[in-house]
């Protein structure tokens, strides 16, 4: 029965010292929505927790030259309060927002649902389809990834030993372009998504697709950047014929398994569904911006 | 006994009064199973089986037991063991061979999440390491899970002691078929011979949680002299006392339990868990011993109620008659015997007069926790089954759905499958309610069904006692033996104010102890209005005739020269101008004239009466996912008499709910091992407030002839017509029967496919 | 183990106490302060039992750790009402009997105030969704979200 010690830095060096030192039985703590979930069911049983939100960057949201910044320990709530990051990126704010309860918002970080790693994080798809990445400190200083790949398997990142996310950097969206996030669940609220579409797309002033990308959740071991999709949007309008092929694309990259939140059946099929509705809404607020 | 089921002009009776444990609530005192603590109290947490079966080889208990803090480790060598109950059996069995090897696993454990091993120490932490250290060595056996499959010839056998019962002999060789219920009237032969159309089907249902918010929890405190305190959140703390003394062996009178404020139940606090298991540590450890189940534990070794499979048949004629019916349903009790076998054969035809017909129900173990009671024991998933073949004949012979029940609608004078005959009943108002509501003829648009199906439920009498005393200022405290699990204080408060003709807010209604009180069954089988409140009735009277003496004796007349009225002894006597006096005058004169005035009241409650509840749902479907929303909902009951109509409201909404979660997407998912993989609500997926819409209510009032005030049972026939109802909604908005419960986006998304197949 | 030393803030009046660093607030509220109103369904978020407010926001307090809390201002059942004048939404769940076991009540009554704080004139779904995380098994929600409602409109109305 290991004793576990709670640390709060105020520093990033301070942080990275504490996490290196910390070894494996090391934490990171922000929101703690899932890591207090995890210790309470004794999945696992760290001996270190070094909170980041005394941080002072974690906790705030800037706009920069060419990206809005996000610190890592800012939460759903706040996101979903910042009105000029909502008319930027309402998809990855919707796809944040959709996490968990109101309760459950006050606490629950972009940046920690992206680091447990499981595979039906809502907010994953919706980042990888804005083309986010992630600003990592660590013992050898800072550097940035794209957020596909971070996950490398359920549960686990790419971080390595002493490394955390400090902040996601969202690149400032093009004029004529606009995201959207829709999931599957079987209630309207308090589930994990079965199957999660993020969608971003930029328009022509004719009004052909620019460019799109579109990233599943829940299908496959990591969420996952479609890229037939951007063939089949790009240069097109979106007809009856675009939206077809786009389902198949979607439903073609599903690689899920059958368990208690639903059937391999039933995630390609929807991965489908979903792909093209939320294509629709990123489609109508691009033709909007 | 006068009775008033038919009187109308009620002073309290029907109105909606705050709760009087309503304020407690609401700010937080109210107590529940897990706000009890005590000096010098110790945590006690449970070591449960990974296996679903296995043998319990050894377990080794010496390194936990040497952790600091760690007063005593516990196994079944520790809990007296019991011999296997013998027939003749008992519709419900309480077998204490079985109940002991629930409550702790004594050479086998029957499924994930059995308790093994029990730890005391001076904190949660310190037992949850503890619980670490035991070794247990398993030799892990096949399992079962299906209940048709544990009654094939090559199926694991989970007690090799247990033989199927056959009435006069039993089986040759082990079963876990323990005995199957059976109920026939008429010539199947004949009736199906007279019918124009037949169709058969198979039904199934999982098992699902009465998923109470609380969990379950305890404390006890034993002392030198042998006497139990026990402290615990139950529906009945009667059957706690009786189980606990026969379990480990003490003298009912040394147990005093007390029932916390019960935050929720269903059904699922009816029997014990950790009881016994507190009990004991503290008695070897001479400490109050604490024990909390986690949710986990709550969903993985607590009662669901059963899951079911079933074969119906039934039969009608072009004009809507119904000729026949045959039914056979196997339902998992769990790792002991004692599914409500009895409840579903009883409960499958009972709303309709169908002269030939058949239901077997057989009671077979299965590896999964042994089943408990939920709200309906054993009724939804047969009224599942019998509405949604209806549905389908009416279906087909082209009938309203409510014509269909009309015309084979049970009324007074009918027999149940029971045996017993029908008093006064309510359900053709039900049904004729129900087809003049603006609900039934609203239109529905694209994508949307209408679904309704009838529940029959005959609750609860049984026994009952009540003390109310009547105190010098002229207060009054009600004080039953029955845990107040949805509003029960409120109608316990409204009949006494009633009788008396006081005002309710001088009526304290409190829940006593079994050490303050006579012997009281179970909040359970919607008895505690019916049958509690009768005893209150009782007892408010005997105060009443007390006061008619008292009144007598102050007068100097007759007794038979006064009456009460409105809270006032009056003389009747001819030409008397004696003033009335009030029951606060005579409170105040007891005292001096006699001694305190109190009422007791100690039933066995008969003439329980039968309820029926039709319900009335509307859905959409997703036809790209196969998600279904509900719409509408509307529940019309009859409920005898509304004491408090808020609250027959809230257990007509609250059914209504759970039977939405139970017809959509709860169920107890396991993997290949038979491990629970759903073992919390983020994915045992009870309905949250955003999935529902309002729940309209109608209640229908036709008195319950044997009750003073005409109770019927409520709390129990909402759910058993709500899973059916959603169901045929869904049928009726996708065009296909549903028989597969729950009726989660998968099976849904398949059977618009096999729909979409079929016209290509 | 070590504990630490927290100074907060508690229904206004200010509380120290030691926790291990592990312990959640739920476990100091019950625990450590023997404040039960508080109440404990699941320990993993799932049913908004525990829910209090904490630097005006709806939390878990399963889900957030005792020594986070130095400095902050916490809300509990226990301060909802006003000395001994029931708050509004106290008053609107007994008028419309939207309880009945009660356990999951002071999590609901937190929650519909952090909401109506927000949101002080809502339509029936926004307070079906502001309430998704408070699982009610008696009620069906109806009687709770008609309360809240009437609650929302006192509240509006000019004093």
């Amino acid at each position: 029965m290991a004793d576990l010690k709670y640390e709060s830095p105020t520093t990033t060096e301070a942080a990275v010292a504490l996490l290196a030192a910390g070894g494996e039985m090391a934490r990171v703590f922000a929101g703690g929505t899932d890591l207090l979930v995890q210790m309470h069911e004794e999945m696992i049983e760290p001996t270190l927790l070094v909170d980041i939100k005394s941080i002072k960057e974690t906790r705030e949201i800037t706009f920069e030259a060419d990206y809005v910044r996000i610190g890592a320990a800012v939460t759903g709530a706040e996101l979903g309060e910042n009105d000029k990051l909502v008319a930027m990126w309402p998809g990855v704010v919707e796809a944040v927002e959709l996490i968990g309860s109101y309760q459950v918002q006050g606490r629950a970080t972009i940046a920690g649902n992206l680091c447990n790693a499981s595979p039906a994080a809502d907010s994953v798809p919706a980042m990888i389809a804005a083309g986010a990445s992630v600003c990592i400190a660590g013992p050898t200083g800072t550097h940035e990834i794209p957020v596909e790949q971070m996950a490398v398997s359920p549960g686990k990142t790419s971080l390595a030993q002493g490394e955390f996310v400090t902040s996601i950097l969202l690149p400032n969206r093009p004029s004529n372009a606009g995201d959207a996030y829709l999931r599957f669940i079987p209630r309207t609220e308090m589930d994990i998504a079965v199957v999660g579409v993020g969608v971003s797309i930029e328009l022509n002033a004719d009004g052909t697709c620019a460019s799109a990308r579109l990233s599943l959740g829940a299908v496959s071991a990591t969420a996952q950047l479609v890229k037939a999709a951007s063939g089949i949007l790009v240069g097109n309008k979106l007809d009856d014929t675009v939206l077809e092929a786009l389902a198949s694309a979607a439903s073609d990259a599903c690689s899920p398994i059958d368990d208690k939140r639903g059937t391999i059946e039933f995630r390609t099929k929807v991965a489908g569904v979903l792909a093209c509705r939320a294509t629709k809404i990123a489609w109508q607020r691009a033709e909007k911006n | 006994m006068s009775n008033d089921n038919a009187k109308t002009n009620f002073q309290w009776v029907g109105k909606r009064t705050r709760r009087p444990d309503g304020v407690d609530k609401v700010t937080g005192r109210a107590r529940y199973g897990d706000d009890m603590s005590m000096p010098g109290m110790l945590h006690c947490k449970v070591l449960r089986s990974p296996h679903a079966h296995a043998k319990i080889l050894s377990i080794d208990t010496s390194k936990a037991a040497a952790i600091k803090g760690v007063k005593a480790v516990l196994t079944s060598a520790e809990i007296p063991d019991h011999p296997l109950s013998k027939p003749p059996y008992a519709p419900i069995i309480n077998d204490m061979h079985d109940i002991s090897r629930n409550v702790m696993a004594r050479d086998k454990v029957f499924y994930d999440g059995h308790a093994v091993a029990a730890v005391a120490a001076t904190s949660e932490r310190i037992a949850k390491a503890a619980l670490k250290l035991i070794e247990v060595k398993y030799e892990v056996l096949p399992h079962v899970l299906d209940p048709i499959e544990a009654v094939q010839p090559d199926a694991p056998i989970l007690h090799e002691d247990q033989f199927t019962f056959l009435g006069d002999k039993t089986s040759e060789i082990p079963s876990n078929l323990f005995r199957s219920s059976v109920g026939e009237r008429g010539d199947l032969d004949q009736g199906f011979g007279e019918a124009d159309l037949i169709l058969e089907r198979d039904f199934s249902s999982e098992p699902v949680h009465q998923g109470y918010i609380e969990p379950l929890a305890c404390v006890a405190s034993t002392s030198e002299d042998g006497c139990v305190e026990l402290w615990t959140t139950t529906q009945g703390h009667f059957v706690i006392r009786a189980l606990c003394s026969s379990l480990l062996n003490i003298e009912l009178a040394k147990i005093r339990v007390t029932a916390s404020e019960i935050g929720g139940g269903f059904g699922g606090k009816n029997t014990v868990y950790g009881e016994p298991v507190a009990i004991r540590l503290s008695q070897i450890t001479g400490r109050p011993v604490r024990m909390v189940m986690s949710r986990k534990e709550v969903f993985r070794s607590s009662g669901p109620t059963v899951g079911s499979r079933t074969h119906i048949k039934m039969g009608v004629k072009n004009d809507g008659t119904i000729t026949a019916a045959e039914v056979e349903t196997w339902y998992q009790a769990g790792a002991f015997k004692g599914a409500p076998t009895g409840r579903a054969v009883e409960t499958y035809f009972s709303s309709y007069t169908i002269p030939n017909l058949k239901a077997t129900v057989h009671d077979v173990c299965v590896n999964r926790p042994k089943v408990a009671a939920y709200r309906a024991p054993g009724a939804p998933m047969a009224a599942f089954a019998a509405e949604g073949i209806i549905n389908e004949l009416a279906n087909r012979i082209g009938m309203d759905p409510i014509d269909i029940r009309l015309k084979n609608a049970v009324t007074e004078g009918d027999q149940s499958l029971g045996g017993s005959v029908y008093g006064s009943i309510g359900l053709i108002e039900v049904l004729n309610q129900t087809k003049n509501h603006p609900h039934y003829l609203a239109p529905l648009g694209p994508n949307q069904g209408r679904g309704l199906a009838l529940g029959y439920w005959m609750h609860g009498g049984g026994l009952s006692s009540v003390s109310v005393h009547l105190l010098d200022d002229g207060s009054v405290t009600v004080a039953t033996g029955n845990p107040d699990i949805g509003g029960s204080r409120s109608s316990m408060r409204v009949m006494a104010a009633e009788e008396l003709g006081i005002d309710i807010e001088l009526i304290k209604p409190i829940v006593a102890d079994t050490g303050s009180m006579g012997y009281s069954h179970l909040t359970a089988g919607s008895r505690t209005t019916f049958a509690t409140g009768w005893a209150v009735i009782n007892s408010v009277r005997e105060i009443i005739e007390k006061l008619c003496i008292l009144a007598a004796k102050k007068w100097e007349i007759d007794v038979n020269d006064v009456s009460w009225e409105a809270g006032h002894a009056v003389s009747t006597k001819s030409g008397d101008s004696i003033k009335p006096l009030s029951l606060k005058e005579l409170a105040a004169m007891a005292t001096k004239m006699g001694g305190a005035i109190a009422g007791h009241s100690e039933i066995n409650a008969g003439g329980t009466g039968a309820a029926f509840c039709l319900q009335l749902v509307d859905v959409e479907v997703d036809p790209e996912t196969g998600h279904v929303t509900p719409l509408r909902h509307t529940v019309i009951q009859d409920v005898g008499r509304a004491i408090s109509p808020d609250y027959v409201e809230g257990q007509m909404q609250g059914g209504a709910v759970q039977g939405i979660g139970w017809a959509l997407n709860e169920e107890y998912v396991y993997d290949d091992q038979a491990r629970l993989q759903n073992t919390g609500f983020l994915d045992y997926r009870m309905p949250v407030a955003s999935d529902v819409p309002m729940i309209d209510t109608v209640i229908v009032e036709v008195p319950n002839p044997n009750h003073p005030y005409g109770v019927r049972g409520v709390g129990e026939p909402t759910l058993v017509s709500a899973p059916a109802a959603v169901a045929n909604a869904v049928e009726n908005a996708i065009g296909k029967p549903m028989s597969s419960l729950p009726l989660s986006p998968p099976k849904v998304l398949k059977a618009i496919e096999q729909i979409q197949v079929a016209a290509e | 183990m070590a504990r630490h030393l927290i100074t907060t803030t508690i229904n206004g009046d200010e509380v120290e106490f030691a926790c291990q660093p592990g312990q959640t607030l739920l476990e100091v509220l019950r625990t450590e302060l023997g404040m039960n109103g508080t109440k404990n369904g699941c320990g993993s978020g799932d049913c908004g039992s525990c829910t209090v407010i904490v630097n005006d926001r709806p939390i878990n307090a399963c889900l957030v750790l005792g020594v986070e809390l130095e400095g902050a201002q916490v809300e509990t059942i226990e301060g909802m009402a006003d000395g001994t004048e029931l708050h509004p939404l106290q008053q609107k769940f007994l008028d419309h009997a939207a309880l009945q076991c009660g356990i999951c009540t002071p999590g609901i009554l937190n929650m519909a105030k952090a909401f109506l704080a927000k949101n002080p004139d809502p339509t029936e779904s926004e307070v079906r969704f502001g309430l998704a995380g408070n699982l009610c098994r008696c009620t069906g929600y109806d009687k709770i979200v008609r309360a809240v409602l009437d609650a929302a409109q006192e509240m509006r109305a000019p004093k």
